[in-house]
């Protein structure tokens, strides 16, 4: 019998903690299945967030790091600056690299730092239960914006992608969504792009996914899937804002 | 038994006047005699044209406070260094000052005085910046804390072979120093 | 090398860094420590090492989080304002039991304070400093030469135990030039690391992290920490006594302060009081024991640091209270003088008990 659906090599056999209607899982399994089709799972190593995905080593087999919050792309550049040879990843949330890791991501990609950072935006504070993240939207209720995110009180939501695009350090930025079948597929190009543009030695590159979040949502997951696409995509546009020029 | 050989001396100056380099070039020379050296500099912004100053330490045994609270000797090439350093000199002590610029008198009666106009000698010789190389010289020959071959040894070393084409006009601005303080 | 040669302390301190065989820096400049990387992105080129300036303090620590981790031979420098910083990390780095040698020359505080010398860090530096229960090896050089040494060491008794190790300097310290003599090393022989983050080729998968979510297993990694401490405590007090055989009294002070203090031993024995000194060189692990035995013999000690009174608490419980203990101190990057320390003791040894 032809297997025609298997659990990549990359990833332990374990189910995840994350709640049901997560984008985290489905981003795991694509860069998992990224890293079994580039043959690179023996010189990958990850880094591990503070958020709901910290314990991504609990389910990605290759070396990790578990980072302090922020500090991904700092612990990521020591390790890249040591061997090289290895292809090196962050995995951050939207509090951990867009709030308080801001200056780490922003010079990692201004150095042209040869690693790849995988962000996944879902607007909120998931594994604290649901505070206001840097990109909750105007208007959002979040469990410190009670009554709606005001541009008045907290200013206006971060935009990664566009301001990363704008840093010659930056190869390759786009942004992705994995609220249906098409966008997880185009999710993963863009993550395979992201690991080649660094293989190729061409600088730094980042893959914003757009993630749902059911729980602090306070929806189910198939309005959640719907809400990522109703009111998170006008704001945070997909697409590519970069790409290395392609060769020949 | 011979006493053990000591002398500690603080430089002081306007930034710029070379006073940090001549600190050095003693400590160098000294060493190649064997001795125990330190220097110690003022540090932080706004060194050139505010007051620098270092201070240096010779010794045949290990030393202990590399800073002097009174200094055995002082070399000072303004009138800023003298009015900061002079009341700390120790009694008995040795003053080279620069009398090129140093326009008031001497307050103190207890120390011995060397004037030396390093700027004039400095601009005889044809290179203005040597004034701090007349200094060291008179300095050199009043207290003979080291020799003038360790000290030419030691220029060698500190100009190096970027600056090798001052070490002439540096060594004869210290040996006009020296004539000034000869005993 | 073998050969002296004339050196500030900074550079003696990068020097025997890359003597030691590290070749991983990253930090941000800060005065009065900048000599540091400066002399650094100079030699590093000539060995093939990697400098990076970070783009803050913050950043160097995690660099040197994931440098160490992937198994490198890795150093950061700051001063004072940057170490605090860097706290953050270095209880990090202490969790996830990585090898590493931070730098701090200190200067004054609190906040941006002064740029002069000072030796107010005592407490952040020996105490833990970050958050959790943890500590760093701290060793507290005088000279530029032991600087140098102690650089030199520090690297091998970060691999030992597998935890960062400080140098406490002070500006002056930094700044001042000595002689100073690379010695040849025997070894430069590493312990296996096995547990680096190299690429999970052919074994299982190496993780470097801090994070125990269940308190029972937490307990168990804080107890092994606490161990390792322990075997520290045991094996690596450090502690130069000078005079102390005959003295009547007893000065203790670490780095530049103990090294003014030796002139004013000198200037108190021509006067005829017997001073000496205990001078610390691990301050963490901290000599008690070498104090407990002054106080058995001496009943008046004089502490004197450029703080207002850090270290005296650890000689107090050295000391035990078998022997009074005095303080005298300077701050804000003032400096005691060998004069102020001689009137200092002279007043003591006058004391009734």
């Amino acid at each position: 019998m032809k297997k025609v659906f298997e659990r990549p090599k990359s990833m332990y056999p374990v189910s995840t903690h994350y709640c049901p209607g997560c984008g985290h899982g489905i981003v795991h399994r694509l860069i998992a299945e990224v890293i079994d089709e580039l043959g690179i799972l023996e010189k990958t190593v990850g880094v591990a967030p503070v958020g709901c995905s910290v314990l991504l080593y609990n389910y990605l087999n290759c070396d990790m790091y578990e980072a302090a919050h922020g500090r991904a792309p700092a612990i990521a550049t020591g390790c890249k600056r040591v061997h090289p040879e290895l292809v090196v990843f962050t995995y951050q949330g939207d509090g951990d690299l867009a709030s308080i890791g801001t200056a780490e991501i922003i010079h990692a990609a201004a150095r042209g730092e040869k690693i790849s950072t995988f962000f996944i935006n879902n607007a909120i504070y998931g594994m604290t239960g649901g505070q206001m993240a840097p990109t909750t939207l105007i208007g959002q209720k979040t469990t410190t914006s009670p009554f709606g995110r005001t541009s008045e009180e907290a200013g206006y939501p971060l935009r990664v992608s566009e301001i990363l695009a704008t840093l010659d350090g930056a190869a390759y930025v786009a942004r992705v969504a994995v609220n249906d079948p098409k966008n997880v597929i185009r999710a993963k190009k863009a993550i395979k792009k992201a690991f080649e543009t660094q293989m190729k030695g061409l600088g730094f590159s980042l893959v914003e996914v757009l993630s749902q979040c059911p729980t602090p949502w306070k929806m189910s997951p198939s309005e959640a899937v719907k809400w990522v696409e109703e009111k998170m995509m006008p704001y945070y546009p997909l697409g590519e804002f970069k790409s290395p020029k392609e060769e020949g | 038994m011979k006493t053990p050989f000591y002398e500690d001396i603080i430089l002081a100056g306007f930034g710029g006047q070379g006073i940090m380099f001549i600190g050095k070039l003693l400590i160098h020379g000294s060493m190649k005699e064997g001795k125990n050296v330190t220097w110690i500099p003022s540090y932080g912004p706004a060194m050139r044209g505010g007051t620098a100053n270092c201070t240096v330490v010779i010794s045949d045994e290990a030393i202990g406070s590399p800073v002097i609270s009174s200094p055995h000797s002082l070399i000072v090439m303004n009138n800023p260094s003298l009015d900061a350093f002079e009341p700390r000199l120790k009694e008995g002590g040795v003053l080279v000052m620069n009398s090129s610029l140093i326009t008031r008198k001497v307050k103190r009666k207890n120390i011995t005085v060397i004037g030396v106009p390093a700027n004039e000698i400095a601009s005889e010789i044809g290179d203005k910046r040597a004034a701090n190389m007349v200094m060291l010289g008179a300095y050199v020959a009043h207290t003979k804390t080291v020799s003038k071959e360790k000290i030419l040894e030691g220029l060698t070393d500190l100009l190096g072979e970027k600056k090798r084409q001052l070490f002439e006009v540096n060594k004869k601005a210290f040996e006009k120093g020296m004539e000034f303080g000869k005993v | 090398m073998g050969k002296k040669t004339l050196m500030t302390g900074n550079e003696a301190i990068a020097e025997a860094a890359v003597q030691a065989g590290c070749r991983h820096f990253f930090g941000y400049p800060i005065t009065p420590q900048s000599e540091i990387p400066e002399y650094l992105s100079k030699r590093f080129p000539e060995v093939g090492g990697c400098f990076l300036q970070a783009e803050s303090e913050i950043a160097s620590i995690y660099m040197v989080f994931g440098a160490a981790g992937a198994g490198a031979r890795v150093m950061t420098s700051s001063s004072s304002p940057g170490i605090s910083l860097m706290q953050e990390g270095i209880s990090y780095i202490s969790a996830a039991e990585l090898p590493c040698v931070i730098v701090n020359v200190m200067r004054g505080g609190p906040g941006l304070g002064g740029i002069q010398p000072s030796q107010s860090d005592y407490f952040q530096a020996t105490k833990g400093g970050g958050h959790g229960d943890y500590h760093v090896l701290v060793l507290a050089p005088s000279t530029v030469q032991e600087a140098a040494d102690l650089m030199m060491e520090a690297f091998d008794l970060a691999d030992k135990y597998r935890n960062p190790v400080m140098i406490l300097g002070d500006g002056f310290l930094g700044q001042m030039i000595e002689p100073v003599e690379f010695k040849r090393r025997s070894s430069t022989d590493r312990p296996a690391r096995d547990w680096t983050i190299t690429g999970a080729k052919g074994r299982a998968q190496n993780v470097v992290k801090s994070l125990y979510l269940k308190p029972d297993v937490l307990e168990q990694h804080n107890l092994q920490l606490h161990r390792k401490y322990q075997k520290m405590i045991k094996n690596e007090r450090r502690v130069e006594t000078y005079l102390t055989e005959d003295a009547q009294v007893v000065i203790v002070a670490f780095g530049m302060a103990a090294r003014i203090a030796k002139t004013a031993i000198k200037i108190l024995r021509e006067k005829d009081i017997k001073a000496g000194l205990v001078r610390p060189i691990s301050l963490f692990p901290f000599p008690y024991q070498t104090l407990e035995k002054v106080a058995e013999k001496v009943d008046k000690l004089l502490v004197v640091e450029m703080n207002l009174g850090q270290m005296i608490e650890d000689v107090k419980l050295g000391v035990c209270g078998k022997a009074a203990v005095h303080f005298y101190g300077r701050v804000g990057g003032m400096v005691p003088s060998y004069d102020e320390i001689v009137a200092e003791v002279e007043k003591i040894v006058k004391k009734k008990r």
